[in-house]
């Protein structure tokens, strides 16, 4: 997105949430211009409602929605597979293979939706997404300029009586399309060895022509609607089919009811992303020529807050307070893993608040005090405002966290309506989040440093007793922020004289902070913890990743931690 | 027709990983080859698992390898290396950083570091390449390019023209890093 809307002759903009784009996206269309908006998987979700009623309006213009699926959920709650809203909302999809696809088919999906007056889906996966490949540039279009005011309220007006109208106009499109997807090039049947015919699309092409070159294949490069004509010819010519494709029978369900046998599901994974390998031993049945290279058991990787992360301070005391912590999207979601294990549930954006208000009314008085909602900055403007107002209309007596480290960390820290700043870093109004949450109807508003672990323990303690619904604002900003970063902090360093080796700095998990067995302790009366005899070994920082945030020191009961002097 | 091959680079978030395959892929273009690359860096600056797969030859379908058809592996992280080495092929390369760094089990003291790292990939593998990368960075001059020296050290399993590789170093990095990038590549490349 940064980079896309350096170029010249484009609009860009972040939209705080899917629907706020798709919206934008309809409005745009509406007037005649090529819009895109762009959104992960189950972004779409969040965008569905005006998308399927989009598709009755037409675009005037041109609309394109890419959905980045997430096989294997590298980095998502779920992995649904997004080929079923392009059905469910009967608008085409397009899915490319690779980088120079991509591109291609952003220019054919504009052209689609232009020509059919509709929304046009172009679906990427993550391996599609998170790829390069050589892409061959091309000289720019030069597009007409065709925006205006147009009036045509029977296609835009969806009221019962329009809309009647345009679900028939919806069912022709479909037709036509069909019709079109039969010519359409990019459904493409490349004809070889006629034994086996691979029905496949997007980057499940690639792994299968890697490891099985000489098979012939029907690629499709338009997954809704299909060509049902291209399929039965390309099934007349060869002996076996294989329909290879990740995630859900999509494609193998459709082809099916057209009375054609092939094999799918039964042999390939429903769950994962795939790769040249799993294609191979499905179609071969023959496991992978097995190396004897034993599993070798090391210790797993997670990943983990940052050293210096300021929400490292706030989930420690959390995980202490023994309340329920709805938890939503963020950097911060990894406090569920230990040691912090400050964070319950995870389910979507801005679930957090509406979850914690519903668990506060659930459990009545049982639940006084032990309901906490987190949520960070960029997510509360995306979705966490309408159920904060809830909370504020309906009264419940939980507490909800804005983890506000002032960027939207987790992806690489994208400008969002409270940072300041829009896409193209111009100066712009940046919304103050503790005024919003008053003006909602929060009265108790509080704002801490989460550096402050005491501070923090004592606000969040005041809140949790209070009746009715309050906001704490946790705010510092990320410590990868460039634009706020603050100026560095000398590392903290551990006595390993004074250390008792009681471990509680390890309870905050930073990753400077190790664990250090001692062997041959000498029996010195001075180095006993309490009761618990010799200490077994002692903490020590590891100064080249220490930020200096002095968490560690703040709970260190011996006061062996210190600050490095000059 | 060429046969695509295979580099899989593998490290923690922060190591440079992303940016030593995008070099590399620059190397294979530069070079007059098709090459694809896939990888995973959704939490990368969290300190969990960045692997990228390198792919080129004459025409690559596949961004991703599949195991035992790596030919190069670079570790940039000792343990870590034993996560990968079902990718490699028997007469595969494995370069390995002897750099460690914790993850949260070793640091919390409930899982031991591993032991012998290079010791147990040379049980599977003849070619192995242990590199003190971080020392050889500092002595370049920067820390922070641990990836480069690695860099180095592939170039020296790879059949590509030194002219090649300082010509795209020269083209990644801005002019008051190329200096110690250059020397970091050197003294990789030495190894």
């Amino acid at each position: 997105m940064e980079a896309f809307a350096k170029y010249p002759g484009v609009y860009a903009e972040w939209s705080p949430n899917e629907k706020v784009a798709m919206e934008v996206g309809i409005g745009a269309a509406l007037a005649g211009a090529r819009a895109m908006v762009v959104m992960k998987h189950v972004g779409v979700n969040v965008a569905a409602d005006p998308l399927f009623t989009a598709s009755y309006t037409g675009t005037n213009g041109a609309l394109v929605v890419i959905t980045a699926d997430d096989p294997s959920l590298h980095s998502s709650q779920n992995e649904q597979d997004n080929r079923h809203y392009a059905r469910f909302a009967k608008i085409p999809m397009l899915e490319p293979a690779d980088s120079e696809e991509a591109k291609a088919f952003i220019k054919l999906a504009f052209e689609l939706s232009e020509k059919f007056d509709t929304p046009v889906f172009l679906r990427s996966t993550t391996r599609v997404s998170h790829s390069k490949s050589v892409v061959n540039l091309e000289k720019p279009l030069d597009v007409e300029d065709r925006t205006a005011i147009r009036f045509n309220t029977e296609k835009f007006v969806m009221v019962p009586m329009n809309a009647r109208k345009r679900r028939v106009v919806v069912e022709k499109r479909m037709q036509d399309l069909r019709a079109f997807a039969e010519t359409f090039p990019e459904n493409r049947i490349e004809f070889n060895n006629p034994d086996v015919g691979i029905i496949t699309a997007g980057i499940s092409y690639h792994y299968a022509k890697d490891v099985f070159p000489e098979y012939s294949y029907l690629k499709l490069g338009m997954v809704h609607p299909l060509p049902v004509g291209l399929i039965r010819e390309f099934a007349a010519q060869v002996r076996k089919i294989y329909v290879i494709e990740e995630l859900d029978p999509f494609l193998e369900e459709q082809i099916r009811a057209l009375g054609i046998e092939v094999t799918g599901k039964e042999i390939f994974p429903y769950t994962g992303e795939f790769d040249p390998g799993i294609i191979e031993q499905a179609i071969t049945g023959r496991r992978e020529a097995a190396r004897a290279i034993p599993e070798i058991p090391i210790p797993p990787r997670p990943p983990n807050l940052c050293p210096g992360c300021p929400h490292r301070g706030l989930f420690y005391v959390l995980g202490k307070l023994k309340v329920f912590v709805t938890g939503d999207i963020g950097c911060y979601t990894l406090s569920f893993m230990k040691p912090l294990e400050g964070l319950h549930s995870c389910i979507c954006m801005g679930a957090s608040i509406g979850m914690a208000h519903g668990m506060s009314k659930a459990l009545g008085e049982k639940g006084r005090g032990k309901v906490v909602g987190v949520i960070g900055d960029s997510t509360f403007l995306h979705s966490g405002i309408t159920p904060l107002l809830n909370m504020a209309y309906n009264r419940s007596n939980a507490v909800i966290v804005i983890c506000d480290n002032r960027t939207t960390a987790m992806t690489g820290m994208q400008e969002h309506p409270a940072t300041g700043f829009t896409l193209q870093g111009e100066k712009t109004l940046g919304v103050d989040l503790a005024i919003l949450v008053k003006t909602l109807g929060i009265e108790s508003v509080r704002i801490v440093d989460p550096y402050d672990l005491k501070t923090v323990r004592t606000v969040l303690k005041e809140e949790l007793a209070r009746s009715g619904p309050s906001v704490v604002i946790s705010r510092r900003a990320c410590v990868l922020f460039k634009r706020e970063k603050s100026a560095p902090r000398k590392p903290f360093r551990i006595d390993p004289e004074k250390c008792i080796g009681c471990r509680l700095c390890l309870g905050l998990g930073c990753p400077p902070i190790a664990w250090k067995k001692l062997e041959n302790e000498p029996g010195s009366g001075t180095k006993e913890t309490k009761g618990k005899g010799r200490r077994e070994g002692v903490a020590v920082i590891d100064r080249n990743l220490c930020t200096g945030c002095g968490l560690c020191a703040q709970l260190c009961k011996s006061g062996a931690i210190t600050k490095e002097k000059e | 027709m060429m046969e695509t091959k295979g580099i899989l680079l593998a490290g923690v978030g922060g190591q440079g990983v992303l940016r030593a395959s995008d070099i590399l892929c620059r190397v294979f273009m530069a070079a007059g080859l098709d090459v694809k690359k896939s990888e995973v860096h959704g939490m990368a600056q969290r300190g969990g698992c960045v692997t990228s797969h390198v792919r080129y030859g004459e025409k690559v379908h596949s961004p991703l390898a599949k195991k035992n058809d790596i030919d190069v592996l670079v570790s940039f992280e000792q343990m870590d290396t034993l996560r990968y080495l079902d990718y490699v092929k028997e007469s595969g390369t494995v370069i390995i950083n002897t750099e460690e760094i914790y993850p949260p089990a070793v640091n919390l003291g409930e899982a031991p570091y591993p032991a012998n790292v290079a010791e147990t990939v040379r049980r599977f593998f003849t070619k192995v390449v242990p590199v003190d990368a971080a020392a050889l960075a500092l002595r370049a001059g920067n820390i922070r390019a641990v990836n480069t020296v690695l860099l180095g050290a592939l170039s020296s399993c790879l059949n590509l023209s030194l002219g090649l590789w300082e010509k795209v170093l020269q083209e990644s990095f801005p002019s008051k890093l190329i200096g110690a990038n250059r020397e970091a590549f050197r003294l990789g490349r030495g190894v």
